[in-house]
C-alpha cells in the first residue's frame, strides 16, 4: 500500500496550483483550458487565412483582391436575375400575347401581373403618382375613377407607352392647357373662374356666373366642352366633378386659367418591356378606379 | 502556501474519464428516462394522425415549406407563432425550477449530451469492459485486437450518430417516403446535409469530448449558479460524518475515524472524473451516480446510507451540529419554486385556453392607409380595406361578407363582384380588397372617423365573426 495521500482533512490546505500571476496579492488559479480549444482556435485562424485567399478580400487602391476561385457576388446576382427572368418568360410571353382585356380572365396572368406591376410601378411611377398611386397636386390619383385620358385597360396601356407630351413620339398624348393670362382680361378671368366653380359645386359669386358662362363660351367650351364635361381626346379634365388635379379652390382654378397649365409625363416604352409595361398597366387597373 | 514559479501551462489534454458500472436506484431511474426520451425521440415522427385528405398525416411535423407546424390535433400556423414561444417560455422557467430546487438535475437525467454519453459508455463497456478493462486497454499499444475493438466500437458509434441524425430529419418529412427516399439515394440535400452534421456532432460529442462538451461548451453551467441558494438540493458530501476518511486496513487501529472507507467508488464512477468529496464543483452535473456508489459500500459495511446524498447548504451547520436534515419536499416545496410554479402554470393555462378559443377561421381586417381615402368624380368617398381569411379546417367554405354601421349611406363593394360573397380553399388564406363608400356629403363622408364592423358569416355553419374597424371620411 502506497503512503495515503488522501487521508487528509478538508480543513488542511491543500496546495494549488496558480499562474504566478497576482495582482494586489490576488492570485490566478492555474485553471487550464482543454487542449483541442486550442487546436480549434488554431484551426479558425487558418480557415479565416484560407477564406481571406480564397475570397475577395483586401480593399487596394483600385479594387480588392479577386480571390482564387474568381468568386463574384454581382456575377452571381445576375445569374439568379437571369434564373428568374427564365422561369417568368413563359408567362412573360403569354402576357404580351394575351389582350389586354383578357389578362383578368387568366388567373395565373392576373396574379403574376399584378404582382410585378407592384414592383414596377413602385420602381418607376411612384415617384410621381406616390406609393399608393394616390397622386398629388399635378400627379393624377390612380385610385378614383376620374380619368383624363381615358380608364380602360387600353387606354392606360396607350398612356404609359407614350406618355404625355413626348416630343418624337407620334402617339403620345398632347396635354396643352393655353396660358389665357395673355388673351383674357383681368376681370374676364375672374368671371370665369367663378362660372367654373359654379359648375364644380364649390363656393362661388353668384353674380360674376353669367358674364363668365359667356367667356367660358368663347375660350373654353372647345375643349371642355359646353357643359365642362372635359373631354378624353385632349386630355381636358372635367370640371364638373370633384376631383381636381390642381385644386379646386378659387385661387388654385385662377391660376390654372392665368397660366395654363402642361402636365408631362414619360413614355415608358422605350425604358420598360411591352410585358412590364402590361404589368403595370394591369396593375393600375386593378387598383379601383380601372374602367 | 507554496507558489508554483515554473510556467505553469494554460492548456492541458483531456484527462480521460473511465466511468465504472454502478447500480442503485439513481442509476435505474437513470435508465428509465433514457428509454422514454429516447423513445420519444426516435419513434414519434412515426406516429400517423389522420387530418382528411390533402393534409399529412404525420402526428407530429414541422413543415417548413407549408410554414406549418402540426401537433396531433393542433396545428399552428406562421402568425400563431406565440404558441411556440410560449413553450419556450415554459421550458426556460422549467428549467429555473428545477435548478432553484433540484440544482442541475436536467444536465444529470434529461440532457441529450447526457443520455447519448450514457448511450455510448454503454456500447463502450459492452465491447471493452468495465473500467480497469478499459484502462488497460487505453494504455496498451496498438495491436491487431486492440484496433478490431476500436473499430467496431467507432462504428457502432457512427451507428447510433446516423440513426440520431436521421431521427431528426424525420421531423420536417413525411418520415415513411423520407426514409424511402434516403433509402433509394434521392432524398434532397438538406436531409444528407442535416444527417451529416448530426452524425459528426453526436459521434464527437459523445463519444470523445463527453463531459468537456458540459464543462467547457456549455453555457448552462455558469447561468444556473444564479437559479441556485442555499436551499437548494445538490450533490454533496457529509464530510462531518466521513471524516477522517481511512483505509479498512487502518480502521482497526484508528481511534476517531469517519465513515469514509477512502474506497474511491464515487470517484470512478463520475462521468465528469470528479471527486465530490472535494465539494460542489461547477463540473458536476448532478447524476447522483455517486450516491449509487457509496450507499452500496455503506450497505456493506453496514452503515446507514447517504454518506454522498442530495443536500442544501442551508442544512449543513445543523446536520454537523448532529441534527436531521430537512425532509427533501421542504426544499423543492419553498416560495421561490412554488413562484416559478405559479408563473408556468399561468402560461400554460394561457396557451390552453388560447388554443380551445382559437377557431378554425381568422378574419382580419386591415384599412389600406396609403391614402386614407380616395374622392371619387361624384364626391363618394372611398375606403380600402385589405380583407383576410385564413381557413384552417380541411373543408372549402363559403362565407358572405357584410358591414354594420349606424349610418346607412355607408355601402360595401367587392370591386368588380357583385355578390357579396367568397369561397376559401381548405387549410389556406383568403385575401380581397373590398371597399366601402360613403354617399357626398353624408355624415360619414364629413367626419373624420367612423366605427365600422366588419361581419363574414358562413353559409352553412352559421357561425358570424366580427372584426371592428373605423371609416375615414374628410376631416372638417
Ligand atoms: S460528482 Fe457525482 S453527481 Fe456529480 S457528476 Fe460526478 S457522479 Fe455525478
Ligand atoms: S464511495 Fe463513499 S466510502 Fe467510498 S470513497 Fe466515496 S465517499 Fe468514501
Amino acid at each position: 500500500m502506497s503512503p495515503d495521500k488522501k487521508t487528509v482533512t478538508p480543513d488542511e490546505e491543500k496546495e494549488i496550483e496558480t499562474t504566478g500571476h497576482s495582482w494586489d496579492g490576488i492570485r490566478e488559479f492555474n485553471n487550464p483550458l482543454p487542449r483541442w480549444w486550442l487546436w480549434t482556435f488554431y484551426a479558425t485562424i487558418i480557415w479565416g487565412l484560407a477564406y481571406m485567399v480564397v475570397y475577395p478580400a483586401f480593399p487596394l487602391l483600385k479594387q480588392a483582391t479577386q480571390g482564387l476561385i474568381g468568386y463574384d457576388s454581382r456575377a452571381s446576382l445576375e445569374e439568379d436575375i437571369n434564373v428568374f427572368k427564365q422561369a417568368n418568360a413563359p408567362l412573360d410571353t403569354a402576357l404580351v400575347s394575351t389582350a389586354l382585356e383578357d389578362i383578368g380572365a387568366r388567373p395565373d396572368l392576373a396574379h403574376y401581373a399584378a404582382t410585378g406591376g407592384a414592383a414596377v410601378f413602385k420602381t418607376f411611377c411612384a415617384q410621381c403618382h406616390g406609393a399608393g398611386a394616390a397622386g398629388a397636386k399635378g400627379y393624377p390619383n390612380l385610385l378614383d375613377d376620374d380619368w383624363l385620358w381615358g380608364g380602360s385597360i387600353g387606354d392606360i396601356h396607350l398612356t404609359i407607352r407614350h406618355g404625355i407630351r413626348q416630343e418624337g413620339d407620334d402617339d403620345t398624348r398632347a396635354s396643352e392647357m393655353p396660358a389665357f393670362g395673355e388673351i383674357l382680361e383681368r376681370s374676364e378671368i375672374a368671371d370665369v373662374t367663378h362660372y367654373v366653380l359654379s359648375i364644380a359645386g364649390s363656393t362661388h359669386n353668384p353674380s360674376l356666373v353669367n358674364s363668365g358662362s359667356r367667356v367660358f363660351a368663347e375660350n373654353c367650351a372647345d375643349c371642355h366642352g359646353p357643359e365642362g364635361r372635359g373631354n378624353r381626346e385632349l386630355g381636358a379634365p372635367n370640371l364638373t366633378d370633384r376631383i381636381w388635379l390642381y385644386g379646386r379652390s378659387q385661387q388654385a382654378v385662377a391660376e390654372t386659367i392665368t397660366n395654363g397649365r402642361k402636365g408631362m409625363m414619360p413614355a415608358w416604352q422605350d425604358r420598360l418591356t411591352e410585358a412590364q409595361i402590361r404589368q403595370v398597366t394591369y396593375y393600375i387597373h386593378q387598383l379601383g378606379g380601372g374602367e | 502556501m507554496a507558489q508554483k514559479v515554473s510556467t505553469p501551462s494554460l492548456y492541458a489534454a483531456r484527462e480521460p474519464v473511465f466511468p465504472r458500472r454502478v447500480k442503485g436506484r439513481f442509476r435505474t431511474l437513470k435508465w428509465w428516462i433514457m428509454g422514454v426520451t429516447l423513445g420519444i425521440y426516435y419513434l414519434t415522427p412515426w406516429i400517423r394522425f389522420d387530418r382528411g385528405p390533402d393534409m399529412p398525416d404525420q402526428a407530429v411535423l414541422v413543415d417548413l415549406a407549408g410554414r406549418r407546424f402540426f401537433m396531433f390535433w393542433i396545428e399552428i400556423w406562421p402568425h400563431e407563432f406565440y404558441f411556440v414561444a410560449g413553450l419556450l417560455i415554459m421550458a426556460g422557467i422549467g428549467l429555473f425550477l428545477f435548478t432553484s430546487a433540484l440544482g442541475r438535475v436536467w444536465c444529470g437525467y434529461a440532457c441529450p449530451q447526457t443520455v447519448w454519453t450514457d448511450l455510448f459508455i454503454l456500447v463502450e463497456r459492452w465491447i471493452d469492459g468495465d473500467r480497469n478493462a478499459r484502462i488497460r486497454l487505453w494504455s496498451r499499444k496498438w495491436d491487431p485486437g486492440k484496433i478490431a475493438k476500436r473499430l467496431f466500437k467507432w462504428s457502432l458509434w457512427l451507428l447510433i450518430g446516423m440513426l440520431t441524425g436521421g431521427a431528426w430529419v424525420f421531423y420536417f418529412a413525411d418520415a415513411p417516403s423520407l426514409a424511402a427516399s434516403l433509402w433509394a439515394g434521392t432524398a434532397p440535400p438538406v436531409a444528407w446535409a442535416s444527417i451529416g452534421v448530426l452524425t459528426a456532432t453526436t459521434f464527437v460529442f459523445g463519444g470523445f469530448m463527453r463531459e468537456q462538451v458540459c464543462t467547457y461548451m456549455c453555457p448552462w453551467p455558469r447561468i444556473q449558479a444564479a437559479m441556485m441558494d442555499e436551499d437548494t438540493l445538490t450533490i454533496g458530501y457529509r464530510s462531518w460524518r466521513g471524516e477522517p476518511r481511512a483505509r479498512h486496513q487502518r480502521r482497526m487501529d484508528a481511534e476517531a475515524h469517519g465513515d469514509c472507507i477512502d474506497c474511491n467508488a464515487c470517484f470512478n464512477v463520475c462521468p465528469m472524473g470528479i471527486d465530490i468529496r472535494d465539494g460542489q464543483q461547477l463540473q458536476c452535473i448532478t447524476c447522483a451516480l455517486c450516491i449509487d456508489a457509496c450507499d452500496d459500500v455503506m450497505r456493506r459495511l453496514g452503515r446507514p446510507r447517504g454518506l454522498i446524498d442530495y443536500m442544501a447548504l442551508s442544512d449543513e451547520a445543523n446536520e454537523r451540529a448532529g441534527g436531521k436534515p430537512r425532509p427533501a419536499w421542504r426544499h423543492i416545496f419553498r416560495p421561490r419554486t412554488i413562484l416559478y410554479t405559479v408563473i408556468w402554470s399561468l402560461i400554460g393555462v394561457a396557451l390552453v385556453y388560447g388554443l380551445f378559443i382559437r377557431s378554425d377561421l381568422e378574419f382580419s381586417v386591415a384599412p389600406v392607409r396609403n391614402p386614407v381615402f380616395v374622392t371619387l368624380a361624384d364626391g363618394t368617398i372611398r375606403n380600402i380595406y385589405e380583407l383576410r381569411l385564413r381557413n384552417k379546417s380541411p373543408e372549402v367554405k363559403s362565407f358572405i361578407i357584410g358591414i354594420d354601421s349606424e349610418f346607412s349611406d355607408l355601402k360595401l363593394s367587392l370591386g368588380d363582384k357583385l355578390q357579396p360573397s367568397v369561397t376559401v380553399m381548405a387549410d389556406s388564406t383568403y385575401l380581397q380588397r373590398v371597399y366601402v363608400l360613403a354617399e357626398p356629403k353624408s355624415r360619414p363622408a364629413l367626419t373624420a372617423t367612423t366605427p365600422i364592423t366588419f361581419w363574414v358569416a358562413d353559409k352553412d355553419g352559421g357561425r358570424t365573426y366580427h372584426v371592428k374597424s373605423v371609416f375615414n371620411g374628410e376631416k372638417r
